[in-house]
Order: C-alpha cells, then sequence, then structure tokens
C-alpha cells in the first residue's frame, strides 16, 4: 500500500456514535499506527468523522478509499477494525463479506441530494471541509457582486417553498422584509423539531453546520438582518456542540461578525438559543416568546413576524432544512433547483423514514415522487415480509395515508387532499400489528399533554378527544363516540389560536375515514392489531410450555402459577397485561388475544 | 445557602440582559442539578426581575425539575417510532426493574431517575433509551436490564470504597 493515498471516513452522527463509533475510531487510529502504516504513507492517510449517511440502520458505516476507489462497509465494531487494516490497507483485498450489498444501493438509487449531499462526505468540525466542496461562495458571490434584491430574486425563480411545514415560498418571505423600513431586523432558523418521530434537522446540523449558517447569512444580506438566532432543541446535544464549532469557526474566516468579508456595511452575527423542551415553540410567535424569555405561547397573527416579530422587529423564520437549501440554489442556479419536482413543489424533501420499513434512515427525493418508490424501492420494503397498512406523514398535525394509496405523489398539494400533510418530513410506516386507534391515541396523548392552554378549543378539545379514544380501547365506545370526535375534530381545527390545535384533530380525522371498520371493532371490544391493552387476554398454551418458569419469574403480579417443568397457567383476574410473559417466553407458549 | 457562590455567579453573566430568565434557569439546573425555590426567589430578587416571571417559565417548559433527581439518569423516547416498536413495555419494564411505583421517576435511594422524552431524533435505531447520556438504540428489555444492573454494581463498589476510606 506504499505510495497510496488511504482516506477513512466514519459515520459519526447521533446514530453512528450510538453504534459505537467513537470506539470504531479510536481502534482505527491505535491500529493504524501500531501497524506501522500511519509511517509508510505519512500523510496520504487521513481519517474523517463525517456525519449521517441516511442509513442509520446499518452503523457503524465506514468508507475506506484507497486512490479515490471506495468501498463502504457496514455494522462495523471496534472488533473488526484489526482485520480491516491487516487485509484492506495493508494487503490491499477488501473484506467483501463485510461490505454493503445491493440493499445500500438501492437506499441511495432513487434519492437526489441537495441539502445532503455533503452530509456524510465532509468533516462537520472543520470549515476547510466544506470550503473544500464549495461552501461559502456563494456567500462571497452574494455579498461582493450582488444586491439584496438581485438574491431574493434567484429564491423567488427556484421556487423554494418552507420546509418546516407550512409550504410558504421562502422568496417572497425574504422580499417582504427587505421592504420593510426598521433600525433592527432579525432572521430565525427554526431548528426547534419537535415533532416526533422526525430528525432531518437534527441530521443536518450534525453532518453540515455551515451550510445553514450560510442560508443565514445569505438570508440576513437580504433582508438586512444585522441579528441572527438559531432556536435549537436541547435534546440534540451533539448538534448544539456541532454549531457551536461551526459558529466559532465561521467567525474567525469572517463570515459572521463585524465587516464580512470586508465589506464595511455588513455586520451580522448569530446566537444560540437552547429550547426546553416544548412543542409548541416550533410555531413561529410562541418561539419569539421563547427567545424573550417568556412561556412559549403562541399569539393571533397578524401582525406576522415578517412585520413585528423578535422585539417587535421585523423577523424572518426559515426553518433547519430551507436555510441549507440556500447555498447551493445560490451556486448552482435557480433553474437547476426547480427542474426537480413538481409544478407547485419545486426541489426535493428530506424525510425521516422510520417504523416497520427495512430500510430506515434519513432520505432526499425530489417533490413528487410517488409513495410507493419510497417504501419498496428506498426503503426496501416492509420489515418481516409483512403487510403495509398505512403510512403516518407529517407526525402529530398529519394523518394516514392507507396501504390502497400507496401511488400517491408526495408533494404539498396532493397530500393535503388525502387529508395528511408533508409537514416537516417525518414518515412512519405502520404494518399489521399497528392498531390505528391506538396511534390515533398516541398522537392526541402528545398533542394534549403539549396544548399550551392559552385558547379553550385546543386546551379542553383535545382533552375531551383523547378521553373518547381512551374509552374506545377500553371497549367501552359507542357509535355516538364516533360521531362526537368527528364534529369535536372539525370544530377544534376552525377554532384553535394556532397551528398546533388547529392541526390537532388530524390523525383522528384520517384514521377515522380510513380506518373506520377498526374505530367499529374496539366498539364491539376486539382490538384487530393485538394493541390495545383492555382488550387483550394472555393465557398458556399448554403443548408449548416447557415449564420454564420464566413467565413466572417475570409476571409482577404473580398470576403466573405452576410447578417446574409442568405446564403453567395464568389467572386472568390477576392479570395486569403487561404483556411480559409474552415477551419473555422462548417457546411462543404465552398465547395473546 | 450553600450555593451562593455559583448563584452569585450565574447572575452576573446576565446582569441587565434582556430575555435571559430561560438561559437562567438552564445554567441552575445544570449547576445544582435540578431548580431549588429559594435559589430561583434569591437570583429573582438579585435581577429585579418579578419571581413569577421565572416559575411560570419553570413550570411552561418540561425541561426544569424542582425536585432533586437521581444519579443515574435513564431517558427513554416516547417518539412515535420508539411507540411502535414497544417502548410503553419497555418503559414498564424499566419502571417495574427499578421499583417505581405509580407516579414516582426517582428511586427512593435516589440512585436511579427514569424520565420520558418525546424524541430525541434517532428513530433509525428504535426504541431507544439513553443511559446518563450513553445512546442506546435497538434497545431490548434484556439489554436495559443488564445495563442498569452492572450500574448498581459500580454504585455498590463505589460506596463500599467511600465506606472503607472513611474507616
Amino acid at each position: 500500500m506504499k505510495n497510496k493515498e488511504i482516506g477513512i471516513k466514519i459515520c459519526m452522527g447521533t446514530g453512528g456514535i450510538a453504534a459505537g463509533g467513537t470506539q470504531v475510531m479510536e481502534a482505527f487510529t491505535e491500529h493504524l499506527r501500531s501497524s506501522g502504516i500511519e509511517a509508510s504513507v505519512e500523510k496520504r492517510c487521513s481519517m474523517h468523522r463525517v456525519g449521517c449517511r441516511g442509513l442509520c440502520a446499518k452503523d457503524v458505516l465506514v468508507d475506506i478509499l484507497i486512490d479515490g476507489d471506495k468501498t463502504t462497509y457496514q455494522y462495523i465494531t471496534s472488533e473488526m477494525v484489526p482485520r480491516i487494516v491487516k487485509e484492506h490497507l495493508i494487503e490491499g483485498a477488501p473484506i467483501e463479506e463485510w461490505t454493503v450489498g445491493e440493499d445500500y444501493h438501492n437506499f441511495h438509487r432513487k434519492q437526489v441530494k441537495v441539502v445532503l449531499s455533503d452530509c456524510g462526505n465532509i468533516d462537520p468540525e472543520d470549515i476547510n471541509a466544506y470550503i473544500a466542496v464549495g461552501g461559502y461562495e456563494a456567500t462571497k458571490a452574494a455579498v461582493k457582486s450582488m444586491t439584496p434584491e438581485e438574491v431574493i430574486d434567484i429564491i423567488k425563480k427556484s421556487g423554494l417553498r418552507g420546509r418546516g411545514g407550512a409550504g410558504f415560498p421562502t422568496g417572497l418571505k425574504w422580499e417582504i422584509c427587505n421592504k420593510i423600513q426598521s433600525d433592527h431586523k432579525y432572521i430565525i432558523c427554526n431548528a426547534d423539531e419537535g415533532d416526533p418521530g422526525a430528525f432531518m434537522d437534527r441530521s443536518v446540523i450534525e453532518g453540515n453546520p455551515h451550510a445553514v449558517i450560510e442560508g443565514m447569512i445569505i438570508g440576513a444580506y437580504s433582508i438586512g438582518a444585522a441579528g441572527g438566532y438559531v432556536y435549537i432543541r436541547a435534546e440534540y446535544p451533539l448538534a448544539v456542540e456541532r454549531l457551536k464549532i461551526a459558529l466559532r469557526q465561521a467567525r474567525e474566516n469572517n463570515f459572521l461578525g463585524n465587516k464580512i468579508l470586508g465589506r464595511g456595511f455588513l455586520n451580522f452575527d448569530i446566537k444560540i438559543k437552547l429550547g426546553a423542551g416544548a412543542f409548541v415553540c416550533g410555531e413561529e410567535t410562541a418561539l419569539i416568546a421563547s427567545i424573550e424569555g417568556r412561556r412559549g405561547m403562541p399569539r393571533a397573527k397578524p401582525p406576522f413576524p415578517v412585520y413585528s416579530g423578535l422585539w417587535g422587529k421585523p423577523t424572518v423564520i426559515n426553518n433547519v432544512e430551507t436555510l441549507a437549501n440556500i447555498p447551493y440554489i445560490m451556486r448552482k442556479g435557480a433553474g437547476w433547483f426547480s427542474s426537480y419536482g413538481t409544478e407547485k413543489s419545486k426541489g426535493t424533501k428530506v424525510f425521516a423514514l422510520t417504523g416497520k420499513v427495512k430500510n430506515s434512515g434519513l432520505i432526499e427525493v425530489p417533490m413528487g415522487i410517488p409513495l410507493r418508490e419510497i417504501i419498496y424501492d428506498i426503503g426496501g420494503g416492509i420489515e418481516g415480509e409483512k403487510a403495509l397498512k398505512a403510512v403516518q406523514t407529517g407526525g402529530p398535525s398529519g394523518g394516514c395515508i392507507p396501504a390502497d394509496m400507496i401511488d400517491i405523489k408526495m408533494d404539498y398539494e396532493s397530500l393535503a387532499q388525502a387529508g395528511s400533510i408533508v409537514g416537516s418530513g417525518g414518515m412512519i410506516v405502520l404494518d399489521e400489528d399497528d392498531c390505528m386507534v391506538n396511534v390515533a391515541k398516541y398522537f392526541l396523548q402528545f398533542t394534549q399533554a403539549e396544548s399550551c392552554g392559552k385558547c379553550v378549543p385546543c386546551r379542553i378539545g383535545t382533552k375531551r378527544l383523547l378521553e373518547i379514544l381512551d374509552k374506545i380501547t377500553k371497549g367501552q365506545g359507542t357509535e355516538d363516540d364516533l360521531k362526537l370526535l368527528e364534529k369535536l375534530g372539525s370544530d377544534i381545527k376552525s377554532a384553535s389560536l394556532c397551528g398546533l390545535g388547529q392541526t390537532a384533530p388530524n390523525p383522528i380525522l384520517s384514521t377515522l375515514k380510513y380506518f373506520r371498520q377498526e374505530y367499529e371493532a374496539h366498539l364491539e371490544g376486539r382490538c384487530p392489531a393485538k394493541v390495545c391493552r383492555d382488550l387483550l387476554t394472555y393465557s398458556v398454551i399448554e403443548k408449548f410450555c416447557t415449564g420454564c418458569g420464566a413467565c413466572k419469574r417475570v409476571c409482577p403480579a404473580g398470576a403466573v402459577t405452576g410447578e417446574k417443568k409442568k405446564p403453567h397457567t395464568i389467572d386472568s383476574s390477576l392479570c395486569i397485561k403487561c404483556g411480559a410473559c409474552f415477551d419473555v417466553c422462548k417457546f411462543k407458549a404465552v398465547a395473546k388475544e | 445557602m450553600q450555593d451562593l457562590k455559583t448563584l452569585e455567579k450565574i447572575a452576573a453573566g446576565h446582569i441587565g440582559e434582556k430575555g435571559g430568565v430561560i438561559a437562567i434557569l438552564q445554567e441552575v439546573q445544570d449547576a445544582l442539578g435540578y431548580i431549588p425555590e429559594e435559589a430561583v426567589n434569591w437570583i429573582a430578587d438579585r435581577l429585579w426581575i418579578p419571581r413569577s416571571a421565572f416559575f411560570g417559565v419553570a413550570t411552561f417548559y418540561a425541561q426544569f425539575y424542582f425536585t432533586p433527581r437521581g444519579k443515574n439518569i435513564i431517558t427513554a423516547c416516547c417518539g412515535t417510532a420508539c411507540h411502535v416498536k414497544g417502548s410503553e413495555r419497555l418503559i414498564n419494564g424499566i419502571a417495574r426493574e427499578l421499583n417505581l411505583a405509580g407516579g414516582q421517576d426517582t428511586t427512593p435511594d435516589m440512585e436511579f431517575t427514569l424520565e420520558k422524552v418525546n424524541c430525541v431524533g434517532a428513530c433509525s435505531i428504535a426504541p431507544v433509551v439513553i443511559i446518563n447520556k450513553k445512546v442506546h438504540g435497538k434497545a431490548g428489555a434484556d439489554k436495559i436490564r443488564k445495563e442498569l444492573k452492572a450500574l448498581r454494581k459500580t454504585d455498590k463498589n463505589a460506596a463500599a470504597v467511600e465506606e472503607t476510606d472513611e474507616e
């Protein structure tokens, strides 16, 4: 391997670190030294941590580049490193059985990466890595040779719409703010990714924080803002850390601070504000209240923040993904960006594909791609060859798309028509084992707990909805309850103050629309998917029971009795239906009905 | 109050600042592990901000705690992906393992606190449990039980060492 250039890239997003990425990196450092490779190729051996490349289910993913020739390994642990160093790096023979298979390539084949194009390729903690792939060129071009109006014109032409969920045209928002006269203006990056089941913004910031910062700088230049904030969840410690490093490096390189790039009139800096665990703060007026140090409660609009926002000043709030698109649009042109997507939804969208799908992870696809291609081509189909039941999009504000509508196009308009939303991009795949009433109840528990309490329809309405759902999952519901859910749901939607309440009934309304028969089964005391606890009974199947006693030991209620090596029995009057016996039994001798 | 120096330092960083209430509370919790009522009163008086502004904020956000927390923090994710992959049963199992009675989140010996969070954003490795800031993906009941046992053991050893030291 002498005279060769060796590169090692290790996936170190939250997923990669959880799978042991740090240990893998340490093992490489140690074995490179002890094997003498480091000395023999001198500075031509480099190791990089990189951000998320999407397929977190196969972490730790490691790229080995020898003279640019790339081999990707999956499921790597620190114990496997010595063999990779010996056979691949020293002897030059990649270890075939550890490399990624066809599904890894299929996962990437139908994706189009704009926002994620550099995620997973560059070291997120090194500004030079971002600059080497063209980073901050857009900033230089904009600041040195374009007027703010010219920048806004490009963004308008690209057709970029807000990726946080609402889909408002970004260029238009900037234009409105640009035209307002004010001594102070602000730009805020909304990284309060509170939707359960969504991690697009976390991955983008962990994988390429400079793209977000560059988007903010260009935005600030366009609207004339001197102050910027990134409002980010405290639950994302790694993203916060990488953002801090990136901001420091950007300041050192004079992309932030006073007289940016030597332009005397241009001062702009960015502060980080940590969220404190309130979903409603993703709503822009609540987010502003939170930055101002108050309870994060939304207020009535208008006035919109672009007229009166932070401290009463004109404020533009853009989502992480929206901002990360900006540098690429500026560099490659509005026409290039708008060549992707549909007539009204341009460009690409990042989705967090999770749940009962084989290849779960972070994906970026052109707007308008059929859902089927996402689930079966990129996602590789359903786990365990079970039947697809539905796909939930848009989190607690969204709805479920049933399996028979799987050819739907993923864009703002088509999803709205189907009673769901693109939302921020969470996409949870549900199979035959998932109970739709339980899923609706799950989301209502969430929105009810996160309702800020300011307006009555949301505060009391979500509580009542949840009570009715609770009744239904206990087998005590009636036909009238279903009608009440629909009536109350539509009332809450039209009467609530902010987006949280206006969308909270969606999970119920869409499951009622497409899965009414499941609700009806619950009214008769059955849960077809065998999920709702109160409608289940556990019993021992005698012929399978070996009398090992595992269930007896684990039962917290003392409901299991029986002698050793003889079939046990479950006393249903004592059983609390926790399912511990079902989980622990190795012989499938516990039946759940 | 024994933490006066810490509080003085925190307050000093926010004199005359607009909108610092959340950041102050976060710093107090970082330093003391939770937010004692008297600490808030002291800082509020020191900075001429109404006490109610602090308590209004502290009770609004899920991140703030008014009671001391255990030595080991177990954070169970309740996001959608974790939910469909059985987090509810997993969490009930952990609560049973720690002998936490209904509604309790910290063990009486102050060794463990079990908390739920909405989503940690690591959905592709669901279900996720974070033990003392280390993320455990695809967390099965067995795996977590082993981790908890190991923690108990190290804690007991540490306690034994302390006792011998005192002798």
